[in-house]
Order: C-alpha cells, then sequence, then structure tokens
C-alpha cells in the first residue's frame, strides 16, 4: 500500500490547503483521540490536564503537526527522513503503535469536520495511505 | 452488559433523529469502498465499481448503503442489549455472507467521518466518544456469533 504520485499530490495540496490551520487541526485531534480512545491517555498521565482544549493538548497538539508537515515535506522517503522521531518513539517514548491509528482516525475526523465537502473519498483514501505510511515509518526502528 | 450514560443515550437518539438514512448511508459505503478497496470482494455483482466516480454513481452501493443504515436502528430500539439483537444478523454475515468481521470496523469508522462531515462543529469531540461507542457495540455484536 505504498504512496502513489497521484496520492503524493494529493496529500501535498491538502497540506498547503490546511496552511496556518495546522496547530488547531492538531490539538482538536489530539483532543479527540483521548477522550474517544482513553487507553491513550496513559502516556500523559504526567499532565494536569487532559481535556480537549487544554493547554497542555494544545501545545502537544501543535508539536505532533509539525511532525506531520515534516513527513508530508520528506514524503518521498519517510523511513529515511523520520529516523530521528523513529528512535524517539521507539526508544524514549516507546507508544503502542496502535495508538498511531487511533490518532490518524481522529485527524481524518477533524478534516471531515473542517472540510465537509473537500474531504472527499480520494482525499481521504491518500491521506489514509499516507498516515499509515508515516506510523510505519514511526515504528521503523521498534524492533 | 453495556452501561449507556444519559448523555449517551441522547446524544446517539439525537444523532439518528437528525439522520437522513438516503444521504448518510450511501455515502458511508462509498467511502468505505473507495478508502478500502478490498471491502469490494463482497459486491461482485453490484455492476461497475472500477473507479471512485463509479462507485458513487452506482444505484446498487446506494441503496445497499441505506440499507445498512437502517440495521442500526435495530441497536437504536434495544441498546439495553444490542448483543442478543444482532445474533441472527451476526449468524448471517458469517454463514452467508462470510464477512470478514475486521470490515465491520472499517465501514463504521468512515460511517463517522461522513456523520461527522454533515454535524459540523455539532460533532464535538464528547459526541464523536458517545457515537463510535455505539458502532463499536453494534460491531462487536455483528461478530459475536462467528466461530
Amino acid at each position: 500500500m505504498s504512496l502513489s504520485s497521484k496520492d503524493k499530490d494529493i496529500v501535498r495540496a491538502f497540506w498547503a490547503k490546511i496552511g496556518g490551520k495546522a496547530d488547531e487541526i492538531g490539538a482538536d485531534a489530539l483532543g479527540r483521540m483521548l477522550m474517544v480512545y482513553p487507553q491513550s491517555k496513559t502516556y500523559f498521565a504526567h499532565w494536569k490536564d487532559l481535556s480537549p482544549g487544554s493547554a497542555p493538548v494544545k501545545k502537544h497538539g501543535k508539536t505532533v503537526m509539525a511532525g506531520v508537515g515534516n513527513a508530508v515535506a520528506k514524503i518521498d522517503d519517510l523511513a529515511g527522513g523520520l529516523l530521528t522521531l523513529s528512535e524517539l518513539h521507539a526508544f524514549t517514548l516507546r507508544v503502542d503503535p496502535a495508538n498511531f491509528k487511533s490518532l490518524a482516525h481522529c485527524f481524518l475526523v477533524v478534516l471531515a469536520i473542517t472540510y465537509p465537502t473537500d474531504f472527499t473519498p480520494e482525499v481521504h483514501l491518500a491521506v489514509d495511505k499516507f498516515l499509515a505510511a508515516l506510523a510505519r515509518a514511526l515504528s521503523e526502528k521498534y524492533r | 452488559m453495556v452501561e449507556w450514560t444519559d448523555f449517551e443515550r441522547a446524544t446517539i437518539q439525537g444523532i439518528f433523529d437528525k439522520m437522513e438514512y438516503e444521504v448518510v448511508g450511501p455515502a458511508a459505503l462509498c467511502r468505505c469502498l473507495v478508502v478500502y478497496p478490498w471491502t469490494q470482494r463482497y459486491f461482485g455483482n453490484f455492476g461497475n465499481l472500477y473507479n471512485a466516480a463509479a462507485i458513487l454513481a452506482n444505484p446498487l452501493v446506494a441503496k445497499h448503503g441505506t440499507t445498512i443504515l437502517h440495521g442500526l436502528d435495530r441497536a437504536l430500539k434495544n441498546m439495553d442489549n444490542i448483543k442478543a439483537t444482532y445474533a441472527e444478523l451476526s449468524v448471517l454475515h458469517s454463514e452467508k455472507l462470510h464477512v470478514d468481521p475486521d470490515n465491520f470496523k472499517l465501514l463504521s469508522d468512515c460511517l463517522t467521518i461522513v456523520v461527522a462531515a454533515k454535524m459540523g462543529a455539532d460533532f464535538t469531540p464528547d459526541v464523536q466518544a458517545a457515537f463510535q461507542k455505539f458502532l463499536s457495540v453494534v460491531v462487536s455484536a455483528l461478530g459475536r456469533q462467528y466461530h
């Protein structure tokens, strides 16, 4: 299920459309994940407030989206481009990869809410493939 | 037995009260067939599924999408016993239709996304949580009778 050049074009175009809203979208997606998939909260026990819209969620949503933006820029070589992040997730964070799927789904939900007409099935397909490829690259160093 | 809060019951009922079955059902099934093309394996006799445009224009897909969505009405009317409510449908999907139960989750994710697009800002995180909880109970019940 590798990314075709059409998929990459769609992802790059949609990322450009998201533009400055990225931080907001990231925070919304993260907040939703914590609420809809409570097991994900286990990674943030050190936060004071895990509710949607809280300061730690907003801050971290921004961090995550910077990573996603970086991945879009490195879309032609995700494993190489995300090497450092992969090592971080593998050796320090040790996030169970199932959670990448949960966050990806919430990200898609936010895109559907924000862009109800533009988030067509074809765009959904390309973005879903991209997020899956991103997750794979992030889990590269796990074992 | 699944415990439902008042908020969850009201939220889920509210979503279905406003549901446009003939729009949302087809949209969800089409999305599933496009985003997860291997799900097309169950619709060999539906005619043209060649590309996204064909899928979206296919009247058999549209009709079936509506049928599936109405299937959720049963759970809505029997929220305290969804498992038993779907026992027969579970047997059907297992023994007659031979649908891999993992597909139920794929369709339910697509349905969530279509409902989110329709509801916009009203599809808040807690509404999403309630809706996804409902769908996950249905999905579990549908897979229950497989052996």
